[in-house]
């Protein structure tokens, strides 16, 4: 009865598009936490291992991980542009600020991760923006000798990058480590309010659910970004 | 009987066009007897002896039915009190020489009118935008000639509580009006007269929110814990499944 494009100019349809793209984002981040697991298991020095490996095979998908990336760049894009309208908005709805304002507590989940999505997103799109560039286009990307090394796939002698060495390599810094876990920490935040926020826009809430979908939410966002923060800290003292 | 004094500041605005300050009161022979207006009324009367002009804000039936009474106090839409609104909330829980602050709401879709007084018609535009039926009802039917099931009857009363105040605005750090939309709409499609205008409903409901200017959702729940009725955030979710079953 009523188009999809009308979604994009209310309220209502802008919640809903970023608690689908959020989940999508959310989906993403857990696949790559997997494939990040592998690098606890793996001897730095060996360029034959499963993290290149699972890199390699990444890689070689050709024109299926042109289609997904592009695919992820859209969806973070349309994310960070309705978290930014939605900012933007809540500025021209109220332009006077109350002298006096706190929250009621009990039903309220306002707090330090939901006040501050904006911020963490903010922060997390540029941390992003530097992360691909510093590992995905950093050195290897154009195929240099440094890190590429040969190994048998499937019985052929093939050219890989070694991107664990790059890995191994930038958490030596301990300022790139700091920052990274820093990062990692925020990403909890946002993801706190994140996961249940999105499956309330979407509908996924019932009274009696709420308290547990809330809580379920929050230990699988701070699970997620442990995982993400443990692996440069390791790597530091480890490697 | 031992009386209080209370140490106000007051939101006073002349009108929309002129900027408004804090003013301090103090209150003298304050009963804790006296609910949160009577507590505004004794400080009118006071300011009226004085030739001073009394402090507008909204009231009819001071019993939490009508829902005129906004006043943002302490920080807080209707007061520190759960479940309540401000004409409920009574002296006897503030000490001696207490300092309360009171604001109007604020929010662009709710213009200043004067003091904390401001104009809610936001709210009767989008429920005149769908929140209605177009079935003829009739006399009053037979108990049970229409068959609803207990679990939507209940949820549909609980929204159908809502009296519009406004304080889920108010306390909404975006200013968005979706609990009250949220309850108008998932009222009427939980129950079978509702369903004739299901879908034009929410889409037309949710446009004229967007139209009156109100922010969007954070899904911050600061509405639900504040909302006099209690009416939860499940409205909002409810609200959100029939804008997609209305699309697509």
């Amino acid at each position: 009865m009523y188009s999809l494009l009308t979604a994009f100019q209310n309220s209502v349809g802008r919640k809903i598009l970023t608690g689908v793209t959020g989940i999508a984002l959310t989906g993403f981040l857990i696949v790559h936490l997997a494939g990040n697991l592998t690098l606890f298991t793996i001897d730095y020095s060996n360029a034959d291992n499963a993290f290149n490996r699972y890199a390699h095979f990444l890689h070689e998908l050709g024109l299926l991980l042109i289609v997904a990336e592009i695919g992820l760049l859209a969806i973070f894009l349309i994310h960070a542009y309705l978290g930014i309208a939605i900012y933007l908005r809540k500025r021209k709805s109220r332009p006077e600020a109350y002298k006096q304002f706190k929250t009621r507590g009990g039903a309220s989940k306002q707090g330090f991760s939901s006040r501050t999505m904006i911020v963490t997103g903010i922060l997390l799109l540029l941390f992003t923006v530097s992360h691909v560039n510093h590992f995905k286009f950093g050195p290897g990307w154009s195929g240099e000798a440094e890190y590429t090394q040969v190994v048998n796939v499937g019985g052929e002698e093939t050219q890989i990058r070694d991107l664990s060495k790059l890995v191994g390599e930038t958490f030596q810094d301990p300022i790139y480590v700091i920052v990274y876990v820093a990062i990692m920490i925020l990403l909890g935040f946002h993801l706190r309010h994140g996961i249940w926020s999105a499956l309330q826009s979407l509908g996924a809430m019932n009274k009696k659910l709420t308290p547990v979908i809330y809580a379920i939410a929050g230990i699988l966002g701070i699970l997620i970004a442990i995982g993400f923060l443990l692996l440069p800290i390791l790597i530091y003292f480890t490697v | 009987m031992s009386t209080m004094t209370i140490n106000l500041k007051v939101w006073r605005q002349k009108n929309a066009s002129t900027p408004g300050k804090l003013v301090d009161y103090r209150v003298e022979g304050v009963s804790e007897h006296m609910s949160f207006l009577e507590m505004f009324d004794h400080l009118n009367e006071q300011l009226m002896k004085k030739g001073e002009e009394p402090v507008e804000f909204d009231h009819d039936c001071r019993e939490g039915i009508c829902g005129s009474c906004n006043m943002v106090i302490d920080g807080q839409a209707h007061g520190p009190q759960k479940g309540t609104a401000a004409c409920q909330l009574h002296m006897r829980h503030y000490k001696n020489e207490d300092t309360i602050t009171v604001e109007p709401w604020r929010a662009t879709a709710f213009p200043m009118i004067r003091d904390l007084v401001v104009d809610r018609s936001a709210f009767d535009r989008i429920q005149a935008a769908g929140g209605y039926i177009s079935v003829n009802t009739g006399a009053a039917p037979d108990a049970h000639a229409v068959p609803v099931s207990k679990e939507d009857s209940d949820i549909a009363f609980d929204y159908a509580a809502c009296i519009g105040c406004g304080a889920c605005v108010a306390a909404c750090p975006n200013a968005s009006a979706s609990l009250f939309t949220g309850a108008k709409v998932a009222q009427f499609a939980r129950l079978p007269q509702g369903q004739v205008e299901r879908e034009r409903r929410v889409v037309r409901m949710v446009e004229q929110m967007e139209k009156e200017g109100f922010g969007d959702c954070s899904n911050y729940a600061e509405c639900e814990a504040v909302c006099p009725m209690e009416i939860s955030i499940q409205s909002i979710a409810e609200m959100r499944r029939e804008y997609m079953k209305a699309i697509t």
